[in-house]
């Protein structure tokens, strides 16, 4: 019954979900302008308790970056990492409820040597750092 | 449906720390097959983490995450024995859910 229904495109399994949790807008966008717009914020301050680890100078392989990111600013709700390079700027965003640590880990792809950007939501305001990473072998088209 | 999620996830200190990895392509829409056709987006958008009935980490992913998913975070609090578990769904709307023993 599920499987017809789907055939006719009455039900769509979890679709309805995804798209009212996910970010499309922001996805989307090409700009740190546009990605701040997207989340509803202004321009972010430049924070020096946003901390990357775990992130190289140089990566050899594009297509595995790892990116490591604690904020120390106080009351972060969100933390959202951006590729400056990339086709598509926001690569991910982490809520991060009380009495989780502020610090995710995680991989990503990057085009080309490029500007990550860790983006911290923290008191309804927005913070930001910024990590060069050169990228010897480019992560997307293969 | 997708292949198994590996999860760990260890009492430190205080914390839980959660590891996991996902199986998933991952594909940008960007890419091209042999035959210059565009291989169409297919990624993880959402994944969400509960302990104990509570969200403990929730993400919106875009198809720049790495292919095969690593994640990795700390909580407060759990227990050995505690259940964590991780739920994702991807942009085809399938969705996946497995969990782990806090050891």
């Amino acid at each position: 019954m599920l499987t017809l229904l789907s055939a006719a495109g009455w039900l769509k399994p979890g679709e309805a979900l995804a798209q009212t949790a996910w970010n499309k807008a922001a996805f989307d966008t090409k700009n740190m302008a546009d990605t701040m717009k997207a989340l509803g914020g202004g321009e972010p301050v430049q924070s020096k308790d946003i901390v990357f680890f775990q992130t190289p100078d140089i990566a050899e392989n594009g297509a595995v970056v790892p990116v490591g990111i604690t904020s120390n600013v106080p009351k972060t709700e969100s933390i959202a990492i951006l590729i400056e390079k990339n086709p598509n700027m926001l690569a991910a965003v982490f809520d991060v409820p009380a009495g989780t640590d502020p610090t995710v880990t995680t991989r990503v792809k990057m085009g080309q040597s490029s500007n990550i950007y860790a983006l911290v939501k923290a008191d309804g305001k927005y913070y930001v750092a910024a990590k060069e990473v050169k990228v010897t072998l480019g992560g997307c088209g293969g | 449906m997708a292949d198994p999620m590996k999860i760990r996830a260890n009492v430190v200190g205080d914390s839980t720390e959660v590891k996991a990895l996902m199986s998933h392509e991952m594909e940008t829409g960007l890419r091209k097959d042999a035959q210059g056709q565009t291989i169409p987006a297919w990624f993880i958008q959402n994944v969400v983490v509960t302990h104990d009935g509570k969200t403990v980490l929730s993400a919106q992913w875009g198809p720049a995450v790495s292919k095969n998913p690593f994640l990795s975070f700390k909580f407060k609090g759990g227990a050995k024995g505690d259940k964590v578990t991780i739920t994702w769904t991807d942009s085809k709307g399938d969705k996946r859910t497995d969990e782990t023993v806090i050891a």
